[in-house]
């Protein structure tokens, strides 16, 4: 079915393709900037383009707990790492080794391009939903099927939080 | 217009996450500084967790699975985020560097 671009539809999928270039944008930016606070500010522009694409998916609700967890706290706490460890003369990155650029670039093409033409070649079948994936589905079956899971995630974030710490403090003179 | 019926397939979804994924390999091989390696497996963690939910919103049968399973994932990133950090500030404050070519200390 042909759709224009003035209908809900095609303005749904205009906005998509904004999303699209703010994540790969994002990505590039993350990923190549000179200085890591650009790097960060890259990487917080494509957590937002992200967290649009989970809400294309469906999920508004993965779309939030992403802005929240990553925007609010991982991006944060790298920042703050930038600012307590990044010595101002090395806030740029050292001369880099010749060969690894083109290296890289040469495993990513291999990469992409094989995980592109599996994606393009395969053909993918659905199956009908059991259920509506609701956060209130989500809910129930975090304390039912995947309860084992669940509570040991919070044993695993409780220790990081109290490794984080030691391992941060040791070797302080006061 | 194809372009703008792109949200709708799983295909495209595929890509991205494949793109991100790539530009997290790139970003761990070629950066000098262990923040800048952070951020570039951020960025992996990314592309991994959006396959996750474009199979779970396409063909799985249980859309629910593919969401608790992009929680967990963001639970490890937080912990592997704290972790890696800590690690880093351990690390500067020992050799006033956050540079990869640095620690060589166990270097035979």
């Amino acid at each position: 079915m042909m759709k224009t671009l003035f209908s809900p539809d095609g303005l749904v999928g205009l906005l998509f393709l904004f999303n699209l270039i703010v994540t790969l944008v994002g990505g590039i930016v993350a990923c190549t900037a000179e200085r890591l606070v650009r790097a960060v500010i890259g990487l917080v522009i494509c957590f937002v383009g992200v967290a649009g694409i989970y809400y294309f998916l469906n999920s508004p609700f993965i779309a939030m707990m992403h802005i929240l967890i990553y925007i609010g706290a991982v991006a944060v706490a790298i920042s703050f790492a930038i600012m307590l460890a990044a010595p101002e003369e090395k806030m740029r990155l050292g001369p880099t080794n010749p060969i690894s650029g083109p290296i890289g670039l040469i495993t990513v093409l291999l990469l992409i391009s094989g995980l592109v033409s599996l994606a393009l070649k395969t053909e993918w079948t659905s199956v009908k939903k059991i259920n509506d994936g609701s956060v209130r589905t989500i809910g129930i079956q975090l304390l039912t099927n995947h309860s084992m899971v669940f509570e040991l995630i919070s044993i695993v974030l409780l220790l990081a939080i109290l490794g984080a710490l030691v391992i941060a403090r040791g070797g302080r003179e006061d | 217009m194809p372009l703008l019926t792109l949200y709708d397939q799983l295909t495209t979804y595929l890509v991205i996450a494949a793109l991100l994924f790539g530009m997290g390999v790139y970003g761990l091989i070629t950066r000098q500084t262990l923040i800048g390696m952070l951020i570039a497996a951020e960025l992996l963690l990314a592309g991994a967790s959006i396959n996750f939910m474009a199979f779970n919103r396409f063909t799985a049968p249980d859309p629910a699975l593919g969401q608790i399973f992009t929680l967990f994932i963001m639970a490890i990133a937080a912990a592997e985020a704290a972790i890696g950090l800590s690690i880093v500030i351990a690390f500067y404050r020992h050799l006033k560097s956050i540079e990869t070519a640095d620690a060589a200390h166990l270097k035979g």
